[in-house]
C-alpha cells in the first residue's frame, strides 16, 4: 500500500530560511511538495534516501545567465570551434546528446546544471519579441524549473511614457508586457545606451543624465521610473538592472549614482563586478578595485541586491544585451563579433573571450570579484553568479566555493595573478571564509528570497521538493561538482553524476493586473512601427507546456 | 511535449482569420486575411502572387495518407516499415525541414539522435555557406522592423526580391515610413548588385550589373575603399566589369548613410566563392560599423528554414550538417551535409522533411537517393514522394497545421490555420516515427 | 554552331507559384523547362522561340531544352538563365568542393543549336 511519502533521512541539513545551520534531520516528500513528517507514525516512506554524513540543501538557483533565446543560440552557432575540444555529451537511453564550450547546447544544459545540484535559472535579458524562441528552447533544457526577465531598458514605448511623464501607463504597459511574453520581471540592460547605438556609429551613453537623442530622456530617469514601477506593481523580484559604462575602468562612479538613483525603490545591480572599477576613464594602466566604496553602499542600503558576475580565467564568450558593449569587446580583442538591433526593444552584442591571470585588467577583475562576496555584510544580498557565459561557464561554481571557503586555496591562487592585484585590491587582505551555510544563502536561499519565490531555496513544508545531497569534502570542489544525488519536483533526477530522469521543469512566470485600456495605445504603437501584428506577438498560456504563476503582493 | 490543437472542420458561411501568416517564403507576412467558405481558401487578403498561390494551391484532397512502394497503407504501417528502414540502416540522414514547425523540427532531429544518423537541413543549399562565414567572422543584423524604421541605404547583392519574396519592398526594406525614415521610398536609395538586370534592379535608384563570378572581387574591393587602401583601378574594372568611380561613390554613400542595410541572397552562396563571398559580405558590414551603423540580411527563401537552423542549433550546438554517428553531434560542411553524402553514396537510408531533394539535387545525389529506401513526408506530390518507399501527405503547416515558424529574422511567429485537413501532421507523424524508433533501438 | 556561355539557374515568380500548384502541373513544368537567352545571343545563333539547344557544362553534363528570349536588355550577352528545377538540377555536379553546396550558378556551359 504506497504512502505516497519519500523520505531523505539523516542528512545534516543547511535550510538558512529557517536558520537550520547543519542539524541532523528528515525531510519528507510528497507530490512533489516538501511536507511534515506525517502525525501518524503507521505510515512507512515507499522510499528512502539514507542521507547520513551527508550535506542536504534547497536545490540552488542561479538568478542571472544566458541560457536560451535568440542571443544564446547566436552565440552557439558561432563557436563550433569550442564544441570539438569539449567534452562530448553523449546520448543515453533517457537523455540526448549535445555539446559543450561556452555556451552548451539546451540539453547539455539541462544535464549540466542538474549535475551541479541547480533545479531553478533565470535567463537574465530577453527581447520580448523573441519570447516565443525562448518557451521552444525552454521545453528542451530539461531538469529546471526556469524563467526570464525581459529587456525594457531601451524600449521605445517606456521611454515614450516616461518623457511623457505618464506613470500610470508606464506601470500598466510594464504589466502588459510581462504577460505577453510570460516573463518574471523587467530587466534594463545599459538603458539609453542601446538606443544610441542604434543611432550612431560606435553610439553609447558615457553618464546618467546624457540625452537619449529622438526620446529626450535619460537613463537615470528610465532606471527610476521602472523601478518604481516594479515596486508599484509589487512583482515578486525587483527590477533587475545591467548598468552604464560596463566594464570601462572608472565606472564606479557611473555605479554609486546609479545605485542612488534607486531611492528607496528595490534594486538588483547585475555583475556588480564589472561595475566596480576605478581608474581613468578608458586608460586601463590606472585600472584597480573600487569594491570597498561601492559594498559600503550597498551594505547600508537594504533595498539593493546584486550578483557577482565572477570572471574566472580561460576562454569564454561575452554576450550581452548591451550592443554597444559588444562591439567595443570585438574591437579590443580583435575577435569575431555578432551584433543583433531588435526593433522597438534592445540590442545584443556576442563576443569570444579569453581571461588571462597574466593580464592586469583580468586578474583585477577575478580579484573584484572575490572581494564582493569577502567584503559583502548580509549574504542575503550577495548572489553568486558568473553571468554566465560571460565571466565564465556556471560550471566554475565549485571552484568558487572553493575559492570563498578555503583562504588557502585563495591565496595561492593570487600568487599565479597579475602582482598589480596585490596592490589595486584589497583581496590579500581579506581572510574571511565562507561556511557551508552562507554558501548555500548565496546558492541558494538567497536568490530564491530575491526573486520572490517562496517555494524555492528551503527545506520546510509547503517547498518545492527540489534537493541536493552533497558528499562532505575537504576540496570544495570536489564536494560541489559531483552530489550524490538531485532531487527536482521529489524526484531523484540525478545520481552519482547520472542523470536518471530527465523532467522538463515548469515556465515560472508573473501575470501582474493593469488596466487594460493600454491595449488600444499599444495596438497603435504596433501597427505604426512593429514588424509583427500585435495579436500574433503575446505568447498565450496553453502555448506553455508545464507552468507557474508567480504572484505578486497585493495592490 | 505540448501538442498543438487541431482544428475542426468549418462549415459555411464564410470565415475570416485575420492575422494569418503565410509560410511560402522568409517574409513570413503575419497579417494575412483569409476566407474560407466549404473548407475552400476562397481569399487571401495582401498575400503576394506566390502567397495566393500557396494558399489557393493547398486546397484539400483526397489522396492517401500514406503510401508504401507507391499503394495506399494505414499511417501506422507506414510508421512501422519508417521505423525499420531508419533502424536498420549503418548511415541513415534526416533531411529538408524548411517548410514545416519549429514543433516537428524538434522531433525531426531526436530521430536523428535516436537512430545515431546525420541531420540537415535545406540550408545547406541555402545559406549554409553563410552560415559557414558567421562562424568565421560573426554578423552584424538586425530584426526587420529595425529596416523598416531606420534603414536609409538598402543593397540587395545577389538576390531577386521582386520575385522571390514580392512584399518585402512594401513590408519591410523600401516603402514603409519608419520612425526615422518618415518619408518612406523618398528617405532611401536603393542599390541593386546582380549579374543580370532582373525586375528587383528595375525597381533600384542605382544597379551595378557585375561580371558573373565577380562578387568576392566587388566584395573586397568596397572593403579595400572603406579602409582607403589603394586598389589598382584596371584590376577593378577587368575583375567586376565596372569601374572604381562607380564602387567609390557607392562608398562614399555608403558611409554617408544612417543605417546601411545588405539584404542578400543565392548569387553569393551559389556562385564560385560560396562561403568566402558570404564572408566577404559579413565583413564588409562589419568594418561598415567604423563609420556608420550598417546591417546585413541574408534573404531566407522558405518559410521555416530559419526555424531549422535554430532548432538544430540548440538541440546540437550546430546549425546543419550534424553528425551522431558516434554517439554525439559533429559538424562538417562538406562532410555532413546531404548532397554530399548523397552524391558519394554514404547514405544508404534517408528521412526527408518537406523538401524535394529529388527535384532540387544533383545528378549524382538524386541517383543514390534512388537506390535507397527513403521515407519523404510532404502535404504535396513532388518528385521526391513518388520515389519514397514510405510516402506520407501531411497536413500544410500554417494552412492546416498550427505551430511556430521563424521569420528569416528570427522572429518567431504563430501560425492560424485556415482550413481542416483529413491528414496527419508532420508532428504527428514524426512523434510515432520517434517512438517506434526509440523502442526499436532498446 | 556551338558557343560558350555562363548558366545562371535561379528564382522566378512562376516557379514559385508552381511550387504550390504542383510540380506536375503545365505552369510549372514549362516554367523551369525554358531556357532565356539574351535578344543578341538568339539573333547571332539563329535560334527563333521555341527552337531546341543542347547545353552541356565543362564536366559532361547535359540537357537538351527549349530557348526564349529574354525581355529587353535584362540578360546580358554571354549569360543564360532557367528557373530551379529538374533540368537546371542535371547540370549541377556532385562535388561541393568541402563547402556542402554544388555549385549552382555561373556554371560555364557550351551552347548548340539543335535542328
Amino acid at each position: 500500500m504506497s504512502s505516497g511519502y519519500f523520505k531523505i533521512a539523516g542528512g545534516t541539513v543547511y535550510d538558512p530560511i529557517h536558520g537550520v545551520d547543519g542539524e541532523v534531520r528528515d525531510i519528507w516528500i510528497r507530490d512533489g511538495q516538501i511536507v511534515e513528517k506525517p502525525s501518524d507514525s503507521n505510515i512507512r516512506p515507499d522510499k528512502t534516501l539514507d542521507a547520513s554524513g551527508l550535506v542536504v540543501m534547497p536545490g540552488g538557483v542561479d538568478m542571472h545567465c544566458h541560457i536560451a533565446g535568440p542571443k544564446v543560440n547566436a552565440a552557439r552557432k558561432m563557436r563550433p570551434e569550442q564544441k570539438r575540444k569539449a567534452e562530448k555529451v553523449v546520448r543515453t537511453s533517457n537523455t540526448r546528446s549535445g555539446t559543450m564550450g561556452s555556451v552548451p547546447s539546451t540539453f547539455a544544459t539541462g544535464y549540466k546544471y542538474a549535475g551541479l545540484g541547480y533545479t531553478t535559472a533565470f535567463d537574465a535579458a530577453i527581447p520580448p519579441l523573441a519570447a516565443r524562441h525562448v518557451h521552444e528552447e525552454f521545453e528542451d533544457t530539461p531538469c529546471l524549473d526556469k524563467g526570464f526577465f525581459v529587456l525594457m531598458g531601451n524600449n521605445h514605448f517606456v521611454m515614450e511614457s516616461i518623457h511623457r511623464k505618464e506613470p500610470e501607463k508606464l506601470r500598466s504597459f510594464i504589466a502588459w508586457l510581462l504577460g505577453a511574453a510570460k516573463g518574471f520581471t523587467p530587466k534594463v540592460v545599459n538603458p539609453g545606451g542601446v538606443e544610441i547605438w542604434k543611432q550612431l556609429p560606435s553610439g553609447n551613453v558615457h553618464g546618467l543624465d546624457e540625452n537619449v537623442a529622438h526620446f529626450d530622456v535619460t537613463p537615470r530617469q528610465i532606471i527610476e521610473q521602472i523601478a518604481r514601477a516594479v515596486d508599484a506593481l509589487k512583482l515578486p523580484h525587483s527590477v533587475h538592472l545591467h548598468a552604464n559604462n560596463l566594464g570601462m575602468p572608472g565606472n564606479w562612479i557611473t555605479t554609486l549614482e546609479t545605485m542612488k538613483t534607486f531611492g528607496d525603490s528595490r534594486g538588483h545591480l547585475a555583475h556588480i563586478q564589472f561595475h566596480s572599477y576605478g581608474g581613468g576613464e578608458g586608460d586601463e594602466n590606472t585600472f584597480n578595485s573600487k569594491v570597498v566604496e561601492l559594498v559600503e553602499y550597498v551594505n547600508a542600503h537594504h533595498n539593493l541586491t546584486v550578483d557577482v558576475g565572477q570572471v574566472l580565467f580561460g576562454e569564454t564568450t561575452t554576450m550581452t544585451a548591451d550592443g554597444p558593449l559588444g562591439y567595443y569587446l570585438s574591437n579590443a580583442f580583435k575577435s569575431k563579433w555578432f551584433s543583433s538591433d531588435t526593433e522597438m526593444e534592445s540590442g545584443c552584442g556576442i563576443a569570444p573571450i579569453e581571461y588571462r591571470n597574466t593580464s592586469l585588467v583580468h586578474s583585477l577583475q577575478w580579484a573584484i570579484g572575490l572581494e564582493w562576496y569577502l567584503l559583502a555584510k548580509d549574504p542575503w544580498r550577495v548572489v553568486m553568479s558568473t553571468d554566465h557565459p560571460n565571466g565564465g561557464s556556471f560550471l566554475a561554481y565549485p571552484q568558487i566555493i572553493q575559492l570563498l571557503m578555503d583562504r588557502t586555496y585563495r591565496q595561492d591562487m593570487l600568487k599565479q595573478v597579475h602582482p598589480a592585484v596585490l596592490e589595486r585590491s584589497t583581496l590579500a587582505d581579506l581572510t574571511r571564509e565562507y561556511s557551508l551555510y552562507e554558501i548555500c544563502i548565496i546558492t541558494r536561499s538567497g536568490p530564491a528570497k530575491i526573486l520572490g519565490l517562496t517555494r524555492k531555496g528551503h527545506l520546510g513544508p509547503g517547498a518545492d521538493a527540489d534537493i541536493t545531497i552533497y558528499t562532505p569534502n575537504d576540496d570544495k570542489t570536489k564536494m560541489f561538482e559531483l552530489p550524490r544525488a538531485v532531487i527536482k519536483s521529489g524526484v531523484v533526477i540525478v545520481e552519482h553524476g547520472e542523470v536518471r530522469e530527465p523532467l522538463t521543469g515548469k515556465l515560472l512566470y508573473v501575470a501582474p493586473e493593469y488596466d487594460t485600456s493600454i491595449e488600444s495605445d499599444i495596438a497603435e504603437w504596433f501597427e505604426k512601427y512593429y514588424s509583427i501584428r500585435f495579436r500574433n506577438y503575446p505568447v498565450p498560456l496553453d502555448y506553455l507546456h508545464d507552468r507557474e504563476e508567480v504572484a505578486c503582493a497585493r495592490l | 511535449m505540448a501538442t498543438p490543437p487541431i482544428t475542426k472542420p468549418i462549415e459555411s458561411p464564410a470565415t475570416v482569420i485575420t492575422d494569418a501568416t503565410c509560410t511560402f517564403c522568409g517574409c513570413v507576412c503575419d497579417d494575412i486575411d483569409i476566407t474560407v467558405k466549404d473548407n475552400h481558401i476562397t481569399d487571401a487578403k495582401r498575400a503576394c502572387v506566390l502567397g495566393k498561390s500557396w494558399f489557393y494551391g493547398h486546397a484539400a484532397d483526397d489522396r492517401p495518407d500514406c503510401l508504401i512502394e507507391g499503394q495506399p497503407a494505414s499511417v501506422a504501417e507506414g510508421v512501422e516499415r519508417a521505423a525499420r528502414i531508419l533502424t536498420e540502416a549503418r548511415y541513415p540522414i534526416v533531411y529538408g525541414l524548411s517548410d514545416t514547425t519549429s514543433e516537428a523540427q524538434r522531433v525531426a532531429v531526436a530521430i536523428g539522435d535516436a537512430i545515431a544518423g546525420t541531420v540537415d537541413t535545406t540550408t545547406s543549399v541555402c545559406h549554409g555557406p553563410s552560415g559557414m562565414a558567421f562562424q568565421g567572422v560573426g554578423e552584424v543584423t538586425c530584426t526587420l522592423g529595425e529596416v523598416a524604421n531606420r534603414g536609409d541605404l538598402i543593397i540587395f547583392w545577389g538576390g531577386n526580391p521582386a520575385e522571390s519574396h514580392p512584399r518585402h519592398f512594401s513590408k519591410y526594406s523600401l516603402m514603409p515610413k519608419g520612425m526615422f525614415v518618415p518619408n518612406g521610398r523618398k528617405d532611401r536609395t536603393a542599390v541593386g548588385v546582380d549579374v543580370r538586370k532582373t525586375k528587383t534592379a528595375k525597381a533600384m535608384d542605382l544597379f551595378f550589373q557585375i561580371k558573373p563570378r565577380s562578387d568576392f572581387e566587388a566584395l573586397w574591393t568596397l572593403r579595400a575603399l572603406a579602409k582607403s587602401v589603394e586598389v589598382d583601378p584596371e584590376q577593378v574594372k577587368r575583375d567586376t566589369g565596372i569601374e572604381l568611380s562607380r564602387w567609390q561613390d557607392l562608398m562614399d554613400r555608403m558611409k554617408a548613410a544612417k543605417f546601411g542595410v545588405i539584404l542578400f541572397g543565392m548569387g553569393l552562396t551559389m556562385t564560385r566563392g560560396k562561403h568566402l563571398n558570404s564572408e566577404a559580405l559579413l565583413s564588409l558590414a562589419r568594418d561598415m560599423n567604423a563609420f556608420t551603423r550598417f546591417v546585413v540580411k541574408p534573404m531566407r527563401g522558405h518559410g521555416n528554414v530559419t526555424g531549422a537552423d535554430n532548432v538544430v542549433t540548440w538541440q546540437t550546438g550546430y546549425p546543419f550538417g550534424v553528425n551522431m554517428s558516434r554517439g554525439y553531434p559533429r559538424f562538417n560542411p562538406g562532410e555532413y551535409t546531404t548532397s554530399d553524402t548523397l552524391a558519394r553514396g554514404e547514405a544508404d537510408a534517408a528521412l526527408l522533411v518537406a523538401c524535394d531533394p529529388m527535384a532540387n539535387f544533383s545528378q549524382p545525389a538524386r541517383e543514390r537517393l534512388q537506390s535507397i529506401p527513403y521515407i519523404a513526408l510532404d502535404p504535396k506530390e513532388t518528385p521526391t514522394t513518388r520515389s519514397a518507399a514510405v510516402a506520407f501527405t501531411t497536413a500544410t503547416y500554417g494552412i492546416n497545421t498550427p505551430g511556430t515558424v521563424y521569420r528569416m529574422d528570427d522572429v518567431p511567429i504563430y501560425l492560424r490555420p485556415a482550413l481542416s485537413s483529413t491528414h496527419p501532421t508532420d508532428l504527428e507523424v514524426l512523434s510515432a516515427i520517434h517512438r517506434r524508433v526509440t523502442e526499436l533501438k532498446k | 554552331m556551338t558557343e560558350r556561355f555562363i548558366l545562371i539557374p535561379g528564382r522566378t515568380s512562376k516557379q514559385g507559384c508552381g511550387v504550390s500548384e504542383g510540380k506536375f502541373d503545365q505552369v510549372y513544368q514549362q516554367e523551369i523547362t525554358t531556357l532565356q537567352v539574351a535578344p543578341a545571343d538568339m539573333k547571332r545563333m539563329g535560334l527563333a522561340n521555341g527552337d531546341r539547344v543542347r547545353v552541356t557544362t565543362e564536366s559532361g553534363r547535359q540537357i537538351d531544352v527549349a530557348v526564349t528570349a529574354a525581355t529587353g536588355d535584362e540578360l546580358p550577352p554571354g549569360l543564360l538563365f532557367i528557373a530551379y528545377g529538374d533540368l537546371s538540377s542535371r547540370l549541377m555536379d556532385g562535388d561541393t568542393h568541402g563547402s556542402g553546396m554544388p555549385t549552382s550558378k555561373g556554371l560555364d556551359v557550351t551552347m548548340e543549336k539543335l535542328s
